[in-house]
């Protein structure tokens, strides 16, 4: 009996989704041509959380360093952007990709400090983090300040002559921005470094077995997600055209409101933060206005998913339906060759967790 | 169910997500017997003590103890009910003393002969260190610790798992001869052992285990080594 | 002199703050759960007590009589209904899960109360001072304050070390499959050590309610101040939290010495400092 192994990528719909994501892409370049001022600032906001939530997803669910402090490099970037235009004349969209960087080089001492804390603690760490650069930033006068400031207006004007051309350049920076994001993402985890994070989030040890360097790996896509997530913060806070600690630094809508795009999208794939991104939209057109309740629904939302649906709707649809948008799993198919010339054929993903069926709160996984 | 069994056991099944590791297992043990379950590595020994404690979820009724059925139960039930087992590896509790870890033996609260004074007269040695770290003992002295814990809870049906694992010969006689006392005493045992001589010895009666199912079942008297040596390896 | 007062006040808001830790410290022992609603929780409590002295009439302190058993009934409630499904390997769910509980709850008492600053009038124990010797004086409240910290930590250290209760918490913070194998209900357990840490929480919130202004979103700083206790004091040891929180109170109150608006972020800069130099905090795990 004679066994064949073949390992394929991608699958029917994952083809499919190709075609049409470039189809979506073709008519996102040409938004500015037929969509209104509004239209494209909103656009350019869902770009934005979806860069974010993209970038979160990777450090959490792919990476397992759940960070509830990325509101400290959304707020360095925009801080960098004002301050790179403001004392060094740079053009603000130079400026949006420079922030990237510089966000990633504040993230080096910061990932030396917080990585001494590990699971929960970690993820208050971070906080304490953004909340030491909101603290100070409100004490930089020459940058407003605790109450902010706008950008001059010989700058803003400095991006075009016309609000329109503005509008269209700033929108094409963040439509360049969220392709560059996802490009980088998955590039990230098609590579074999998909797989050392999948071993790292799974077990630590068994992945340094292996020959995982635990450390630096999860440096590097720290280090990586800080500076992209840097260069969103600039580009969200030139939108706005001003800045402010609090504003910048806000964890509610940095790092609440990604997490719970991510939650309800579905932690730990690709299709989570899209689908979560929508659902985020759509709940925001509709229930905004409701203030408060708007966020404590968002809020029950995040525990009831959390407690019923935790992989999240892209979860669902891929035990449930087989389905894949983005062909990132590695599905091994058996071909079996048996005497009497009849083929069958199992396929496994091999990423996939097993399903425990263990009751709840039988734990002997040791944790700090 | 016949009346003097105190454990049955019919056509268990146990499941690992999706991995099956028992495949319809039908055993019993009776009021003051002593029963051992043999077999090589992963024949699912450990698991079906497990599932008699409720860690590994069975069918309702799939178990009956003392008449009932307790399959699906929760482990803290079961305890509450008279079983109690020594674990493969004897877990003792690393933050505990050795006398914190035998009082937290009798947390269900069972009736019976067993409290701290009868461990330690039991096992003398533990008195001596019982203010020590729990895992400054030797491995024999924890064994014996981890078998005076599972005693606090005034069990019915002890169940031992591996005891003899990792421990010398000599300590493993001394510790197969308390726990003689204790089934003398009125505690039924059910024991899991690879140490083959160990287990026949102290057994009335013998089950052998191969990949989930039962290969062999009888009295130590009426099997010949062939016998065993067949239902263990399958050759 | 007055550096010293103001070292002193710090020493005693150490006390505020090791309470808060030791909330958080009791459930993370036991089921490696980081409640995020932890702050939120505590400005519940301070809630809670503002509506009963407003209608029952009664002092703060007094008020604690309801609020300590309504806040643990919500412990032992949440756990079971919320956190008891979330638990197991993944550190994700239970984080997520009280994240969303933390945001719930800050805007329902946003849209009950509004976002106004509130304060618990304690009357004349709010001025009350004590003289002491070198001409200084210090608050009877903050002393009160800091005693009762005292109090329920050796209450706790009391309750883990000399009772079965205590050492059923420990076997299950050590090993939860074979704390079953004792007869221990995990479920059950799990849902009394939050009511536990809640009725900590309840005390700490009702003392925070009388020495400072509150509202809806201060939640949050309360969370990382008894996290910053526990992290310089030692995970793991109840009075190293206690000296935790005593270095955060003292860095805390130098700081706005030299600036007002510098007060948290000293604390937040000493928090990091001995992160950096000595991570695993001062106190070794108590066994």
């Amino acid at each position: 009996m004679r066994e064949a192994v073949c390992i394929e990528r991608g699958s029917r719909i994952s083809r499919f989704f190709a075609a049409f994501g470039l189809l979506i892409l073709v008519l996102l370049i040409t938004a500015p041509f037929y969509g209104g001022r509004s239209d494209l600032y909103l656009l350019v906001e869902i770009f934005s959380y979806l860069a974010l939530a993209s970038l979160w997803n990777l450090l959490a669910g792919y990476t397992g360093l759940v960070s509830i402090g990325q509101q400290a490099f959304v707020g360095l970037g925009g801080y960098t952007l004002f301050a790179l235009t403001i004392f060094f004349g740079l053009p603000p969209l130079l400026a949006v990709l420079i922030a990237g960087p510089v966000a990633a080089v504040l993230a080096i001492p910061t990932a030396w400090v917080i990585f001494r804390l590990r699971g929960a603690y970690f993820a208050i760490g971070t906080w304490v983090v953004a909340e030491v650069y909101r603290l100070i930033f409100a004490q930089v006068s020459a940058l407003g300040g605790g109450s902010g400031t706008s950008l001059p207006t010989q700058i803003i004007q400095s991006i075009a002559p016309t609000r329109a051309a503005r509008d269209n350049l700033i929108y094409w920076t963040g439509l360049g921005l969220i392709v560059a994001v996802f490009a980088v993402i998955y590039l990230t985890l098609r590579l074999r470094w998909g797989l050392a994070l999948t071993a790292i989030r799974d077990s630590e040890p068994a992945a340094e077995s292996v020959g995982v360097d635990n450390y630096r790996t999860k440096f590097l896509i720290y280090f990586l997600t800080a500076g992209a997530t840097g260069s969103v913060g600039a580009l969200i806070s030139l939108q706005k055209l001003r800045i402010s600690p609090d504003a910048a630094f806000s964890v509610n809508d940095w790092t609440a409101f990604v997490i719970f795009i991510v939650v309800i999208g579905g932690i730990g794939r690709m299709e989570g933060p899209l689908i979560g991104t929508i659902v985020f939209f759509l709940l925001r057109e509709f229930f905004a206005s409701l203030g408060p309740w708007y966020l404590m629904l968002l809020g029950a939302f995040a525990v009831v998913i959390t407690l019923t649906m935790p992989k999240g709707i892209a979860g669902l649809l891929a035990e449930r339906f087989d389905l894949q948008l983005f062909p990132l799993r590695r599905r091994v198919h058996f071909l079996e060759q048996k005497s009497k010339d009849s083929t069958s054929s199992a396929s496994a993903d091999a990423l996939e967790r097993p399903g425990k069926r263990q009751k709840p709160g039988v734990s002997t996984k040791n944790m700090e | 169910m016949t009346q003097s069994n105190l454990l049955e056991t019919r056509r268990l099944v146990a499941f690992y997500g999706d991995f099956q590791a028992l495949f319809g297992i039908d055993f019993r043990i009776e009021r003051d017997e002593t029963v051992a379950m043999i077999g090589s590595n992963g024949a699912g020994k450990s698991t079906f003590l497990k599932s008699i404690i409720g860690l590994v979820r069975a069918e309702a009724e799939a178990i009956y103890f003392d008449g009932e059925a307790i399959g699906g139960d929760s482990a803290y039930r079961i305890v509450s009910r008279g079983v109690s087992m020594v674990p493969e590896g004897r877990r003792l509790f690393p933050s505990l003393s050795v006398e914190e870890n035998l009082s937290i033996g009798a947390y269900s609260k069972r009736k019976g002969p067993w409290n701290l004074e009868a461990v330690y007269t039991i096992f003398p040695m533990l008195k001596e260190r019982r203010r020590a770290a729990a895992m400054a003992l030797s491995g024999g002295q924890q064994q014996m610790a981890a078998i005076g814990r599972a005693l606090m809870a005034n069990p019915k049906l002890l169940l031992c798992d591996e005891i003899s694992l990792g421990l010398a010969p000599v300590i493993i006689k001394e510790i197969y001869a308390h726990l003689e006392r204790v089934s003398a005493n009125g505690t039924s045992l059910i024991v899991v052992e690879q140490d083959i001589k160990q287990a026949l010895a102290i057994a009335d009666r013998v089950y052998c285990l191969r990949e989930g199912r039962v290969a062999l079942e009888g009295r130590p008297s009426d099997l010949t080594r062939e016998q065993i040596t067949e239902a263990y390896f399958g050759i | 002199m007055d550096l010293v007062s103001a070292v002193l006040d710090g020493i005693l808001l150490g006390g505020l703050y090791a309470l808060f830790g030791a909330g958080l410290s009791l459930i993370f022992g036991v089921m490696r759960l980081v409640n995020i609603a932890h702050g939120d929780l505590i400005v519940l409590s301070a809630f809670i007590a503002l509506v009963l002295t407003a209608h029952l009439g009664v002092h703060p302190l007094v008020s604690l009589v309801l609020v300590v058993p309504l806040m643990t009934l919500l412990g032992y409630g949440l756990q079971r209904g919320v956190f008891n499904r979330t638990l197991g390997d993944d550190i994700l769910p239970p984080l997520l899960a009280s994240f969303g509980v933390s945001v719930f709850l800050q805007n329902a008492l946003l849209k009950i109360f509004s976002a106004d600053s509130q304060r618990l009038h304690a009357g004349n124990l709010e001025t009350l001072r004590v003289d002491l010797p070198g001409g200084m004086a210090v608050g009877v409240l903050p002393c009160l304050m800091f005693f009762v910290a005292v109090f329920v930590i050796c209450g706790l250290q009391l309750l883990l070390y000399h009772t079965q209760l205590g050492r059923a918490f420990r076997s299950i913070s050590d090993d939860q499959e074979t704390a079953q194998l004792m007869g221990i209900n995990n479920a059950h357990l799990f849902g009394l050590a939050m009511a536990l840490s809640l009725a900590i929480v309840s005390i700490a919130g009702v003392f925070l309610g009388i020495r400072t202004n509150f509202d809806p979103s201060i939640g949050p700083t309360r969370l990382i101040f008894a996290f910053e206790a526990i992290i310089i004091g030692g995970l793991g040891n109840l009075w190293g939290t206690l000296v935790g929180g005593v270095i955060l109170g003292v860095a805390q109150t130098l700081g706005a010495r030299i600036n007002p608006g510098y007060q948290i972020l000293a604390g937040h800069i000493v928090f990091l400092t001995i992160l950096t130099l000595r991570p695993q905090g001062f106190f070794q795990r108590t066994r």
